[in-house]
């Protein structure tokens, strides 16, 4: 349980994410929203709370990494890299276009503080476990953090890597499936049947907790909780709502990548300062 | 520098350069899929259990598991078969290792029809034209074993990322140690002024080395290249030979398209147009069948290629 002060700042900062990632995709029209401000919540827990990182020394040795290996939320990660001071701030208005450090999908080879290239849904997955396998045998007590989405979940690879890596004993991977059950085509249930993740991962013989994905506190006692299990990795499903934040795109279809425009960004952006959701 | 020739088999090549260069480099770990007996990986394995992960019948998983790896620092070497190397783990080799800009050594074994008696599920004509697409890639296909050896070691203090492609069974006792064997460049076994074969692997490289005997009687003075290193290409000895000669053959254990012959053709179009002709598996899919079987049928053998040389000429 976080203590009042900090919950306090994680919300703020959450909520300044959420803001900067609808500036973002609405300076260039249209973006990968839903899937962006769907795991904001997580993403400040882990770079303002949990991770063990230096923004002034993005490639220190020893530290945390982070893959997020559903590759096309990266306005988000790049709103918080930002605020961290991994690079100005004025890049973020630079999304996706010509010769930008911010492409759609996260790449590791232009963005400081990206720790892998994403972007062929599944392929994170692997490389997280690459990258915890690379620690343990460095005798590291560093952790790898890796969010995968519920549509991405669909790829064989994530398969291959779940089996991996509990035979690996990899217990300094922990993983969160953002389940905000919708996909580009529409809602998971309608296209590929997601219902049953946790037994999924259960039976991959992971550590295997579900929390609510917008809840602070609950983020927290889970990844304590995962920290704690050092023979198996951990597999967070969060109960996420697709563009949570960026009210035009909660609950339709089309809300994976939509166009925004300043008219709806500013309305959204009132609205989180007033304090909705 | 080790000399091979005590080796039975190339897998035995191939795993002495890499168990080298892990004594060397405690950077260096290999990645298996389930395939460790068939390439004999076991002894790093016992020599290096710390470094070593059997990722199971999951090909695609475990390049992604290397290029993570890369990623921290370790230069993994990764084996499969080379339709599974290539074909089903090429996204993963495609984008989380080379587009990433990640240093990753992957072994594809059995190449053409060097998978014998496996049949054509099992025979990689594609991974020649698939590497090529990738930039950077230093792209390998010995001839013998002591060139295998070297050109591993050599492949890994380039830096960059290399697809290896070698049979696993028999070796080709070829170049004896000592011979300056250089990744990137063709190594000359003969000079010749009529015609210039150029060939890649063990297979053709034996077999056209066996075809200059036939056109030496037909009283054709053939150059042979053994093109050991497939990228970078050595275009500078392509182009001296096509100078020299006229005539270019390229013999590959592979596919025309995207393969060896068309990317040398390719370059002479803009550098030096040059009669060619090509030895390859041109439509087919691969069969099953002894490598004898399979060069005839395949039309990889000494007089095909012999034929095609001449042919050249009229």
């Amino acid at each position: 349980m976080l203590d009042c002060t900090t919950l306090e700042m994680l919300k703020e900062k959450a909520k300044e994410i959420r803001i900067s990632t609808i500036n973002e995709i609405a300076h260039l029209g249209k973006g990968h929203i839903g899937g962006a401000m769907s795991i904001v919540d997580v993403l400040v827990y882990l770079y303002y709370h949990e991770m063990n990182i230096d923004p002034s020394n993005p490639k220190m040795e020893g530290r945390d990494r982070f893959v997020c290996s559903k590759g096309h939320a990266g306005p988000s990660v790049y709103a918080t890299l930002a605020d961290k001071g991994y690079f100005p701030k004025d890049w973020l208005l630079t999304l996706n276009k010509g010769g930008t450090n911010l492409p759609s999908h996260c790449d590791m080879t232009k963005t400081p503080g990206v720790d892998f290239t994403t972007g062929s849904l599944g392929q994170g997955a692997s490389a997280a476990a690459g990258i915890a396998l690379g620690q343990k045998i460095k005798g590291e007590k560093s952790f790898t953090y890796l969010i995968i989405g519920d549509g991405e979940s669909q790829e064989g690879q994530i398969w291959e890597m779940a089996e991996f890596a509990s035979t690996q004993n990899l217990g300094n991977l922990i993983a969160f499936t953002d389940f905000n059950k919708q996909q580009l085509d529409g809602y998971t249930k309608d296209v590929i049947n997601m219902d049953n993740i946790d037994t999924r991962w259960l039976g991959f013989n992971w550590h295997v907790q579900r929390i609510n994905g917008h809840d602070l506190n609950a983020i927290d006692d889970a990844v304590q909780a995962a920290k704690k299990v050092t023979d198996r990795p951990s597999m967070i499903i969060m109960d996420t709502v697709k563009s949570w934040g960026y009210a035009p795109g909660v609950g339709i279809v089309s809300n994976h990548s939509m166009a925004v425009s300043e008219a709806d960004a500013k309305s959204a952006i009132e609205a989180l300062e007033g304090g909705a959701k | 520098m080790r000399d091979t020739a005590d080796l039975g088999n190339m897998k035995d090549a191939i795993m002495a350069a890499i168990i080298d260069l892990a004594t060397e480099h405690k950077e260096v770990c290999m990645l298996e899929a389930d395939l460790m007996t068939c390439l004999g990986s076991t002894g790093f394995k016992k020599q290096f259990p710390e470094r070593f992960f059997n990722c199971g019948i999951a090909e695609a998983n475990m390049v992604g598991v290397a290029a993570g790896l890369s990623s921290m620092g370790f230069v993994p070497f990764a084996d499969s078969f080379g339709v599974f190397s290539s074909r089903r783990a090429y996204d993963q080799f495609f984008l989380s290792v080379n587009y990433a800009k990640q240093r990753v050594h992957l072994i594809g074994t059995d190449p053409g029809v060097t998978a014998q008696v496996n049949g054509g599920t099992h025979m990689p004509f594609e991974d020649i034209a698939l590497m090529r697409q990738i930039p950077d890639l230093i792209i390998l296909d010995p001839s013998d074993g002591q060139s295998c050896y070297e050109l591993i070691r050599q492949a890994y203090d380039s830096g960059h990322s290399s697809y290896i492609r070698s049979a696993r069974r028999g070796i080709t006792h070829r170049y004896p140690v000592g011979t300056k064997i250089e990744l990137g460049k063709g190594i000359v076994l003969q000079d010749g002024t009529d015609v210039a074969i150029f060939a890649t692997g063990e297979t053709l490289v034996n077999e056209a080395t066996k075809a200059l005997e036939i056109l030496k009687e037909a009283g054709v003075s053939a150059a042979l290249i053994d093109l050991h290193t497939i990228k970078p290409l050595d275009t500078e000895l392509v182009e001296k030979y096509a100078k020299k000669t006229g005539h270019i053959l390229v013999c590959e254990n592979g596919r025309y398209a995207g393969g060896v012959g068309e990317g040398i053709a390719a370059h002479l179009a803009k550098t030096c147009p040059t009669k060619m002709d090509f030895v390859n598996v041109g439509e087919r899919f691969g069969e099953v069948g002894n490598l004898a079987y399979l060069v005839k049928a395949f039309g990889f053998t000494a007089e095909d290629i012999a034929e095609k040389a001449k042919g050249l000429l009229k």
